[in-house]
């Protein structure tokens, strides 16, 4: 049987880092605090204590920076591209309307990927589905991130409002001191956020020219590789059935407000009949007053926006009355058992298809492709066939009770 | 975006073409391909896809387009 000698031992001597100070002070298996040498095998893994040098005192170190890049601007968050599990589920609660209001990230400088002199600064939104959207798109691509502070509002609407414009892009160049950060002077601002921001002035108040990019964030490692030239299609909106699907959650919740208020008051007329208020015919005629409430909701919040292309007529309200009507169809037999009279049928159909009309055409708001002129125009002609048709179905309802 | 078309002969877009000076940044910017450049200067060739977002307007270094819609 061979004996290994302490100092012999081939485990200490492979491993430079782990040298240890003196003779006898460690045997095969255990090393005494080798943090005290070693910064990188300390509890903490070497990331944070990278970060550490950037940490202030009530301030708290945002999941998505990766590391901080030294610039002659000063340090500078480098982001990292892939969402976490909190990203993601954050998501998927602002796409369904939940602080969807209250969603951002602080304005100012970041970079990804190894940014530097010569890298392109790519403008975007405060809105965090926006910067998310944006750092998880342009995968492998090294650039800086110039966020403006657009109040937690994506870039298009941003810029409609004027948050995204002249006057904070050029605020941002001069306060993150970009010509310190990139030997040229350009930016890439978003194609959809030219409604707000004038490429002329911004080059005559800051120095930077503004190029163009592409709509959508995912093209843009094709356009930066093509000379930063952006094709017919990447110049162009779209309105894909998953975009109208993804829309449709917040449609719905924005739609369940003022539902809440039209089923206490659908309760309330159930209950008015011959005699004095009933609770047993709120019961009875209620609910199937709210099922044909909830067939307009899905009607005109969901199905018509999701099949939209596929409904007949170019105005959302109609496109709503021919949607509503057929599914206030599948529900006919329901009502029919459950209420008994024409009148009151015929009421809840009309309230029905009313709803579904309206909610479709505020569903307006939310395409890419609706001028305000014409949904003025809508309007002006729909809204007073909505009001009537929904007072004439409350006058039937009450009527057709006795 | 040719499948999706909303009322047609609403859009308040003008074209002043007499002051155009042929730069391009509003084919550049619009979101639907209302514009074409045709010998140097722009040219309107889908007036009803126009959904009056107003980049054109934004940055034309001219002033040569606009667009007046009533309420946002």
């Amino acid at each position: 049987m061979e004996t290994v000698p302490i100092d012999n031992n081939p485990e200490n001597q492979g491993s430079g880092s782990f040298q240890k100070k003196g003779p006898g002070l460690s045997t095969r298996n255990v090393q005494l605090m080798p943090a005290m040498n070693m910064p990188g095998l300390s509890c903490a893994p070497e990331d944070t204590r990278l970060l550490a040098a950037y940490e202030k005192p009530g301030y708290d170190l945002c999941g998505y920076v990766d590391h901080f890049v030294e610039t002659d601007a000063g340090p500078v968050p480098v982001i990292r591209p892939d969402l976490d599990k909190r990203d993601r589920l954050s998501t998927i609660a602002v796409r369904c309307g939940i602080r969807r209001h209250r969603y951002l990230v602080s304005p100012g400088l970041y970079g990804i990927g190894s940014p530097d002199k010569n890298s392109e600064v790519l403008v975007t939104a405060n809105f965090k589905l926006t910067f998310d959207h944006l750092r998880s798109a342009v995968g492998g691509v090294s650039a800086w991130i110039l966020v403006l502070d657009t109040k937690g509002v994506n870039v298009w609407c941003a810029a409609g409002k004027g948050t995204f414009s002249t006057r904070e892009l050029v605020k941002r160049i001069k306060e993150d001191s970009l010509e310190k950060v990139v030997t040229h002077k350009r930016v890439v601002v978003p194609q959809l956020g030219a409604t707000g921001v004038s490429a002329r002035q911004v080059k005559e108040q800051s120095g930077f020219r503004v190029v163009y990019g592409p709509v959508r964030a995912k093209d843009i490692p094709a356009f930066l590789k093509n000379g930063r030239k952006a094709d017919r299609s990447m110049r162009q909106v779209t309105f894909s059935l998953s975009e109208r699907f993804l829309l449709t959650p917040v449609e719905l919740n924005m739609a369940l407000k003022q539902a809440g208020i039209a089923a206490l008051v659908l309760l309330v007329l159930s209950g008015i009949g011959p005699g004095v208020f009933s609770f047993h015919r709120v019961w009875e005629k209620g609910l199937v007053a709210l099922a044909a409430l909830a067939m307009g909701l899905i009607s005109g919040a969901v199905l018509t926006p999701v099949l939209l292309p596929f409904i007949p007529s170019r105005k959302f309200a109609f496109k709503g009355i021919l949607m509503g009507s057929v599914c206030i169809l599948l529900l006919l037999p329901v009502i029919f058992s459950g209420i008994g009279s024409m009148a009151g049928a015929a009421s809840l159909c009309l309230f029905s298809v009313m709803v579904s009309s309206h909610l479709a055409m505020n569903f307006t708001g939310a395409t890419p492709f609706t001028s305000p002129s014409g949904v003025e125009k809508e309007m002006k002609q729909y809204l007073p066939v909505q009001v009537t048709g929904v007072l004439l179905a409350a006058g039937l309802w009450i009527y057709s009770a006795f | 975006m040719k499948d999706f078309r909303y009322l047609e002969d609403v859009a308040t877009l003008v074209l002043d073409v007499q002051k155009c000076i042929g730069c391009g940044l509003c084919t550049e910017v619009c979101p639907h391909a209302v514009f074409e450049m045709d010998q140097n200067k722009a040219r309107i060739v889908d007036f009803n896809a126009c959904m009056e977002c107003g980049a054109c307007v934004t940055n034309c270094p001219v002033g040569a387009v606009s667009v007046n819609p009533g309420v946002g």
